[in-house]
């Protein structure tokens, strides 16, 4: 039965916070402009609308829930979201696949941070809500699903399927409701995919809440005294962006094939470039705190921050971006939508921005050289030029879309080489920033002339001039462009963390987060060097075979093929590929696939074997999603077994193909990272023809290329499987298969009952061998076996070192604590002020 | 000259090199013709060119070979104005690679026969459009 009051609900709530967006927005407008009498009730009107705002977007998400919770496939988004396989936090990451449940999942947020500011401002209540109930109606049309004649507003996730799909079936059956759903993409079955979206979309929000401070104080004329309480929040929001950010990247690590973290990929720099002008605007309006400067380019750069958050998503979910990006992001119309939410804010913010801008106060006097305002001011210019250089290239497509909507032809494309184009500027940039921090730093914290700062710099200078030597000798860095980042990378370790020991030794602990956060920044430049400077791909064929092309020679083969149970050599490792395994609830770790037998129900599996403790034969086991593979490939070190790997691959039907990730041995001064890119198909052998044997028992002979021992055969009085009858005689023969130094039995039977001969062949999918009995000669003493081949089970397989990377993650867990101290200390000033009734 | 002004100077001298090089950086979409004029000219940039395997009266995929070692493989690309082209990968075939509906090599001429492709974006059938609902388990 069709389940319609679910989505109806979803659906209802959806009109219902968009219409409560409205009223709060006109609402809260109203309680601005009122008079003192009016005030009150216009503040609680107001208030109340933005609860029942509040309300309305969480049981819409709560709707969504339910319908992929229960399994309701329906409708379209539990459809083609999820499955029945899937375990609950999962489900959680089915909720946000869709652009409709990202959009819900931002909307959210926004009310949660909404709630908070109300319960945490006094004056600033009304024009910071008015710009979160217009950011909510954009946010929640996107959602709506209406359509008017030929205008489609949003795009609805309580559609049910009959309506969203044209399928036949739905002619014959309309209460038709499929078994199950097309499932969660594999990639996307990630602990971490069930936490980064979150994060990142909390990032997302929050940029929401300087920019709201900035147009309160721009419309009330505090042109200034908006600094205070956005502060906090824009520090809060760099983390949180920040932390999703390396959380997208830890994903990739961990999931992707592409062998690395970052790709400069069109979506991952349409964070990164929003989250380069926040950490810009900090820095400024710490200055304008501090020394009453840097005010305009706090106001742009605020401005500026949260436009590019809308901007972001638009080339990201308007399809604009097309075939330029790895990620695959449907159109589902709503790029105009997108356009006019983002066009509409920044008309605004400009608007304001340029009226008032002739009242907002300036400094008049230059900065010297000699003062922090100017230091930071480098630094901000150095993090806006770092955003332009990835934005520009980034936008080509949105670039070619637009000469194409006035008639022209562009066909300009992207960069084909990203990851060197961006790294070729990024790199050089951020060691200009590297440096500008730890100079920066000592600016701040005491006023310096000139020969105070020789001598305040002088001992970090020799300090990280003699570690770096040691760095540089010990991990053999020899190009002078990673010589340079070293340097840079621990003067600003070494220089920060003096300052920090003075700032410990002075005072508190709370003024730390600056200096913690560049010694993160230090760390995470010397990890990426080391890390994707000197990764080292170790499986380089050397298989020796030569081809048909000279040129081809030319090409390294960064993969290797490796056939099951042959050991292959890989610089300093023997591998040898072992076979598939699978995950079994209960079982801490990876069982064969070969002793497990599908029964045919989702994810469960008959033992064909014992299997240590664990379980018997026979035994009923669980699996943890059964379409994942776990290939496992043994690591040699002369002649001893070091480890095992077990990169995993997913045969999807319902996503259509093979997804892989990889699988790292971890040390603490390297990776090593697997994956593998190509593999064996067996469901469907084409057998080559019949190869006839006669052996005798006790003789040896070969199979293909296996040695193989015809070691007897003896008479069943029972078949599993088989009922036996009198008279019927059933013979089973015993074959050892020697393939390196695996030992396998394959034991065909041959059964005869009334003059008619029955066999029973055995299949071994990892030699790719049929083998059945077929005759015996008893007058010879000679037994027939008839073999047809297939192909040992291989995958291709590509191994890489990635050096030091634990000190990229560690870096950025430092710069992720600096971050949090620092919002602590902001977040206290301004409770104080507002405390006293000042703000 | 005022410090300002030299700081003004110098972003206004890295913004223009950042779009120079940008322009310059920038590779095209191109077909198969056009990419062939630009080696022979004696240009050796990558470009993008955008087109669907080569497909037989069956609809199957055709001209799709994979090296001995499984670890390259070279197929039939006609690009949108009609060209075929044999281009060569020096990767493992991808997963869905047959599957796709449209298929980007970003590459170069090596020589007339044999386009190299140093990246290929496959577009696949997005779910979205899947309209055949599978009717097992009524």
């Amino acid at each position: 039965m069709i389940n319609t009051f679910v989505g109806n609900l979803g659906h209802l709530m959806t009109i219902v916070a968009f219409v409560s967006a409205l009223v709060t927005a006109y609402a809260y407008i109203q309680y601005f402009r009122a008079n003192e009498i009016e005030k009150a009730s216009w503040r609680r009107f107001s208030r109340i609308s933005f609860y029942i705002h509040t309300a309305s977007t969480v049981m819409i998400a709560f709707s969504l829930f339910e319908i992929i919770y229960n399994h309701r496939y329906e409708y379209f988004y539990a459809y083609s979201h999820s499955s029945k396989a899937l375990p609950v936090h999962y489900m959680i990451s089915s909720f946000w696949e869709g652009q409709e449940g990202a959009f819900i999942l931002w909307a959210f947020w926004n009310v949660i941070l909404g709630v908070i500011l109300i319960h945490t401002n006094k004056f600033w209540e009304a024009p910071v809500m008015v710009v979160f109930a217009l950011v909510q109606a954009f946010l929640i049309s996107m959602i709506m699903g209406v359509v008017i004649g030929d205008l489609k507003i949003g795009s609805s996730p309580f559609m049910l399927l009959r309506d969203a799909t044209q399928a036949p079936i739905f002619q014959m059956n309309p209460d038709f409701v499929p078994e199950d759903g097309t499932g969660l993409n594999p990639l996307l079955q990630n602990i971490w995919m069930v936490i980064h979206p979150p994060t990142l979309f909390l990032g997302y929000a929050s940029t929401l809440v300087p920019f709201a401070f900035l147009i309160g104080g721009l419309v009330t004329k505090r042109y200034s005294e908006w600094i205070r309480p956005a502060l906090p929040w824009a520090i809060f929001s760099a983390m949180i962006l920040g932390m999703g950010i390396i959380m997208g990247a830890y994903w990739a690590y961990v999931t992707l094939n592409f062998g690395g973290y970052w790709n400069w990929d069109p979506v991952e720099n349409a964070v990164y470039v929003p989250w380069l002008i926040l950490v810009a605007s900090i820095h400024t309006m710490i200055t304008f705190k501090k020394s009453a400067t840097a005010l305009k380019t706090s106001i742009v750069l605020v401005i500026l921050s949260f436009i590019l958050v809308l901007y972001a998503t638009f080339l990201v979910r308007s399809g604009v971006l097309g075939d330029a990006s790895v990620h695959s992001f449907t159109d589902l119309g709503l790029s105009g939508q997108l356009l006019i939410y983002m066009l509409f804010f920044m008309v605004i913010a400009i608007f304001l921005a340029a009226k008032a801008w002739k009242h907002i106060p300036t400094s008049e006097k230059e900065a010297s050289v000699y003062s922090r305002e100017f230091w930071i001011f480098l630094g901000a210019v150095t993090l806006g030029l770092m955003a332009f250089q990835v934005i520009l290239p980034t936008s080509i497509p949105a670039w070619n879309a637009l000469v194409e909507s006035f008639g022209g032809i562009s066909n300009m494309a992207p960069p084909a080489d990203q990851v060197e184009f961006y790294t070729k500027f990024q790199l050089w940039f951020a060691v200009a920033i590297a440096l500008l921090t730890s100079v920066g730093q000592f600016f701040w914290w005491q006023k310096i002339d000139k020969k105070a700062l020789k001598e305040a710099l002088v001992t970090p200078y020799i300090v990280s001039v003699l570690v770096s030597a040691a760095i540089i000798v010990l991990a053999k860095v020899y190009d002078w462009k990673y010589i340079i980042i070293v340097l840079a990378g621990t003067f600003t370790i070494v220089a920060n963390s003096v300052i920090l020991a003075k700032l410990l030794k002075k005072s508190t602990f709370k003024l730390a987060g600056g200096s913690l956060a560049h010694i993160g920044l230090g760390m995470i430049l010397i990890g990426i060097m080391f890390s994707s400077g000197y990764s080292d791909v170790i499986s380089i064929n050397m298989s020796g075979l030569t081809y048909s092309n000279s040129w081809e020679d030319e090409m390294n083969k960064e993969h290797v093929l490796l056939w099951i149970n042959k050991p292959t050599q890989m610089k300093d490792y023997t591998v040898v590929y072992r076979g598939r395994q699978k995950k079994v609830v209960g079982v801490p770790e990876y069982v064969p696939a070969k002793i497990l037998e599908s029964t045919g129900n989702v994810n469960e599996a008959i033992a064909l074997e014992d299997y240590k403790d664990y379980f018997k034969k026979g035994d009923v086991v669980n699996i943890v999603l059964e379409e994942n593979d776990y290939f496992k490939i043994d690591y040699y070190q002369n002649e001893t077994l070091k480890f095992s790997l077990s990169p995993m691959s997913q045969f999807n039907e319902g996503m259509g193909g093979l997804i892989s990730s990889p699988d790292s041995k971890i040390y603490l001064n390297r990776d090593l990272y697997t994956y593998v890119a190509a593999m064996n198909d067996y469901a469907d052998p084409d057998w080559k023809e019949d190869e006839n044997y006669e052996v005798a028992p006790g003789e040896q002979f070969h199979i293909a290329d296996f040695v193989t021992y015809f070691d007897g055969a003896e008479v069943l009085k029972e078949i599993d499987g088989y009922q036996l009858q009198e008279g019927d005689v059933a013979v089973k023969a015993k074959l050892r298969v020697l393939d390196y130094d695996v030992e396998k039995t394959l034991e065909p039977t041959f059964i005869i009952r009334n003059n008619q001969v029955g066999k029973l062949p055995v299949i071994d999918t990892e030699l790719g061998l049929k083998v059945s009995l077929e005759n015996i000669l008893p007058e010879q003493n000679k037994f027939v076996f008839k073999v047809n081949q297939y192909q040992k089970d291989y995958v291709v397989m590509k191994a890489i070192v990635k050096p030091y990377i634990n000190v990229l993650w560690v870096g950025t867990i430092i710069m992720l604590m600096g971050f949090t101290v620092a919002i602590f200390r902001r977040f206290d000033e301004f409770q104080k002020m507002r405390d006293k009734g000042l703000e | 000259m005022k410090k300002g002004h030299i700081i003004g100077l110098g972003i206004i001298a890295i913004a223009i090199v950042i779009i120079m090089t940008s322009i310059g950086d920038a590779s095209s979409y191109e077909s198969f013709d056009t990419a062939w004029e630009m080696k022979e000219d004696g240009d050796d940039k990558a470009i993008h060119v955008v087109g669907q395997l080569k497909k037989d009266s069956a609809g199957q995929v055709t001209g799709l070979e994979v090296g001995e070692d499984k670890t390259s493989f070279t197929f039939l690309l006609v690009d949108n104005e009609g060209t075929e082209q044999k281009v060569y990968y020096n990767e493992p075939v991808p997963a869905d690679f047959q599957r796709s509906e449209q298929v980007v090599v970003i590459g170069s001429y090596r020589e007339k026969e044999i386009f190299v492709a140093d990246k290929i974006l496959m577009k696949c059938p997005s779910k979205y459009q899947e309209t055949d609902v599978q009717a097992a388990g009524m």
